[in-house]
């Protein structure tokens, strides 16, 4: 069940069965993944080096399996800056979607 | 919406749309000088308000200098002595959208200066938080600044682009949290739809995107077409997609609709 406070009264809404959730996502969501398989398939058909995007991909990848909840969440995660200090300048302006300074 | 073609005002008053809230951004390109702003907050002030009305559409803006542009501090400054001219004219809601982008020490700096305008004029505030993976630790930094600040009011600011792994930190802060429905990053519908009923409908609200990028000027009614496909009551949803940015906005008395 889903509660939704609505004009100060809160009132409880039917959240989907999970029949329902995989009627109303799962071909998407198939679709994503078989383009994801897709992707490293192309990368590792690919010539030369790849760098650490490929690497925090793979983290997040990792993310998927098992029980653990908040998955999206996690994924997130695995491709953020964790640290907290501000840099000293702004080397450029675009983002490219991986920390760089990841180890694991 | 200065990035967008007139279509898109016809588009979104065929919709539902009631009102564009338009906040001031990076223009593909940085500006030389301040005149450049001027003219930028002229634009948002003057132009737009005319052209969204040809459709029956409000048209509401926020002015600042974006983080993108914020790394020369200089000029920053001198944008900054521009915005209170701007700031009471009829459509401005306030300072927005401020934040980070590269989480740099200058950006923080003219962050502070924006957060202290803001303070200094009772504003609301509309805060950017950083793309990608600058996503976490720019919105960590951003909610330090804001609750350093003991003038600011909480619910005074809406934090933007928010995503699963930083929307929990926003809310608990005591802040709204906007969803940025944008195809490519952040949040698409059915993730967005996902927080709502992770977090509940009580400082949320939905925006789209509408900027030089691919974006989607009627991705907020596309959601709520996906939250009645998900069963959501019709009421939830006028909740979420219009009486919580009212609410929000209302606290500024320029706000009617």
């Amino acid at each position: 069940m889903v509660i939704v406070e609505i004009n100060h009264q809160a009132q409880i809404i039917d959240k989907m069965t999970k029949e329902q959730v995989l009627n109303l996502y799962f071909l998407d969501a198939r679709h994503k993944l078989i383009e994801v398989a897709a992707f490293l398939d192309r990368i590792e058909r690919a010539a030369g080096k790849d760098d650490f995007r490929l690497k925090a991909f793979h983290a997040a990848v990792g993310k998927l399996n098992g029980t653990q909840k908040e998955k999206a969440r996690r994924v997130l995660l695995a491709f953020s800056d964790p640290t907290k200090e501000p840099v000293a300048h702004a080397a450029g302006k675009g983002a490219v979607g991986a920390w760089p300074g990841r180890n694991d | 919406m200065v990035s967008r073609v007139t279509d898109d005002y016809e588009r979104m008053a065929l919709a539902g749309c009631e009102a564009v809230c338009e906040p001031a951004f990076w223009a593909g390109f940085d500006r030389s000088s301040s005149a450049g702003f001027y003219d930028y907050y002229s634009q948002l002030t003057e132009h737009e308000p005319r052209r969204a009305a040809k459709f029956g559409l409000k048209h509401f803006c926020w002015v600042c200098i974006n983080a993108k542009e914020a790394e020369d501090v200089k000029l920053a400054e001198e944008v900054v002595a521009l915005i209170p001219k701007f700031l009471s004219r009829p459509n401005v809601l306030g300072i927005g959208e401020i934040g980070l982008n590269k989480n740099s020490r200058n950006e923080l700096k003219v962050l502070e200066m924006q957060v202290d305008l803001a303070a200094w004029h009772n504003q609301l505030i509309l805060v950017h938080t950083p793309h990608l993976e600058d996503k976490l630790k720019g919105t960590r930094l951003i909610l330090d600044v804001l609750k350093n600040d003991k003038r600011i009011r909480p619910e005074h600011v809406i934090i933007d682009h928010v995503e699963e792994h930083t929307v929990g930190l926003v809310l608990d802060a005591g802040h709204w949290a906007g969803m940025t429905l944008y195809p490519e990053t952040k949040c698409s519908p059915a993730r967005a739809i996902d927080i709502l009923e992770t977090y509940g409908h009580e400082r949320l609200w939905l925006n789209s995107a509408c900027d030089w990028g691919v974006s989607d000027a009627l991705a907020v009614p596309k959601t709520a077409l996906e939250m009645k496909k998900r069963g959501h009551l019709a009421a939830a949803i006028d909740r979420v997609i219009f009486q919580n940015p009212k609410r929000f906005l209302g606290q500024c008395s320029k706000f009617k609709i």
